[in-house]
């Protein structure tokens, strides 16, 4: 074995070690259950938030509820929420973790689908309205459609959170690749420096990873007229969550 | 921080308990001290840090795109990878519990503060300038005044975002009320101890946003005018 000299050469030879990769709770296998546990937690954050934002957007009202839900869980420990809900009817395992990540899924999404419904323009309601649609049609085939860069600017945001928030589940044994950071720790801080280190590299690699492919996604599902309006309205958006 | 734990039987409601909150008053009043003042620290630094810059985004705007791209980086890192990242250089303990706060306090700050400024009136800045005032005295006298809404918002999103992540600090052993939550998992999943560092928590986020508001209402009496008139 090589004399490792600092905690980069360390988590080098870590990372190089195939057996680190391929074993059991390797990191194959840490990335596998990291990306299934996000995808997951997302699903269940848009099949909540996205009903709702996009019907209080419909219906104008309940902006303060939009801000308010942000505003809890900015200041809900993501610890808190990791180590109540197994205790709850949920059980122990993979499903409490999924939901606490969902929660911090929710304000991203609701507030995009919320201020993607609102902006749509008057004039496009009022026509659609003119051509004899329902309220219900009004939505679908009007607001809903045009609201698609912000719910996909939503969809990003709330991925990426989950996926660097999804590291933290290790804390209650929840698995993905934080699991591989904890382990380090749980060893010696001189020897586990260098799967620290590593670990870290792949959490924080895995997160840039996801939001550059959904900066992708967001390209395409945005129609082409939309795109430069959809990236400025996508950060007003955010700028809306984060009190900007 | 050792946590001394008392275990009675306690029937009724698992969630919450007195008789835990009594028989460990010390313990959960040495948590939530550490908790404040790891928050405090951790809010001053970064407000140090973080207006300086603005400052210099400000004045400079060549530095405006890096500044903030710097910032927006550092915020996308996980937090769990950035404890990682510095475990293995500051070692276990308080110094790397503030340097990753501070970090993740550092763009909302800065983002504020720098929106704030650019929203000082041009007409209020050439005025300034007629009346005589410096770079230095239009600073400190017209522009971080007129800014100060802005800064107050980057300040209170960034103190109730920074109580919450303090508790990631168990990685490390220094996590404040999270120190008190995660025992009370790992001690046999004790409810009442999860329940009472997490209301803490909350409690704490909110005295002190609260406690900014006001600050805020008596710094700016000309917008509480305003909005009278």
């Amino acid at each position: 074995m090589t004399v490792a000299t600092g905690p980069i050469e360390a988590a080098l030879v870590w990372l190089n070690d195939p057996l680190n990769w391929t074993n059991p709770g390797g990191i194959l296998d840490r990335t596998g259950e990291h990306l299934a546990i996000s995808a997951a937690a997302v699903l269940l954050g848009c099949l909540v938030a996205w009903p709702i934002g996009l019907w209080l957007g419909h219906t104008g009202r309940g902006g303060g509820l939009v801000v308010l839900v942000a505003n809890l869980t900015l200041a809900m420990p993501t610890l808190a929420l990791l180590t109540i809900l197994p205790l709850t009817f949920l059980g122990f395992g993979r499903p409490p973790v999924v939901v606490a990540l969902a929660v911090f899924a929710i304000p991203p999404l609701l507030a995009n689908a919320y201020t993607g419904v609102r902006a749509v323009d008057p004039e496009a309601r009022d026509a659609a309205r003119g051509m004899g649609f329902s309220s219900w049609q009004l939505l679908r085939r009007v607001e809903l459609p045009l609201a698609v860069p912000y719910l996909a600017a939503g969809f990003r945001t709330a991925a990426v959170q989950v996926v660097a928030t999804a590291a933290l589940a290790s804390f209650v044994n929840g698995g993905g690749l934080g699991q591989i950071i904890r382990a380090g720790f749980g060893l010696d801080i001189a020897a586990g420096g260098g799967q620290i280190l590593a670990g870290g590299l792949l959490v924080a690699g895995l997160a840039m990873l996801v939001e550059l492919v959904l900066a992708l996604v967001e390209r395409l599902v945005t129609p082409r007229p939309l795109r430069s309006r959809g990236r400025r309205a996508g950060r007003r958006a955010a700028d809306a969550v984060s009190g900007a | 921080m050792s946590f001394r734990l008392s275990y009675r039987a306690d029937p009724g409601n698992p969630w919450f308990s007195w008789q835990y909150v009594r028989d460990n008053s010390d313990t959960i009043l040495a948590a939530l001290r550490e908790h404040t003042s790891l928050t405090l620290r951790a809010v001053l630094i970064a407000v140090l840090i973080a207006v300086p810059l603005a400052v210099a985004a400000y004045w400079f705007r060549a530095l405006a795109g890096p500044i903030l791209a710097v910032t927006g980086v550092l915020y996308t890192i996980p937090s769990l990878a950035l404890f990682a990242f510095l475990a293995p250089y500051l070692g276990i303990g308080v110094v790397t519990v503030l340097t990753v706060v501070v970090l993740y306090a550092l763009l909302v700050i800065v983002r504020n503060a720098l929106a704030g400024l650019t929203q000082v009136p041009p007409e209020v800045r050439e005025a300034a300038e007629g009346m005589g005032y410096g770079r230095w005295g239009r600073l400190f006298r017209i522009d971080l005044p007129l800014a100060l809404p802005g800064i107050l918002t980057g300040l209170r999103l960034a103190t109730v975002s920074t109580v919450a992540l303090v508790t990631v600090g168990v990685v490390v052993g220094q996590g404040g009320l999270g120190q008190l939550i995660f025992a009370g998992f790992q001690n046999n999943f004790y409810k009442a101890q999860i329940m009472t560092g997490t209301l803490l928590c909350v409690l704490l986020a909110l005295v002190f946003d609260l406690a900014l508001a006001g600050a805020g209402w008596l710094l700016t009496p000309w917008l509480r005018r305003r909005s009278a008139a």
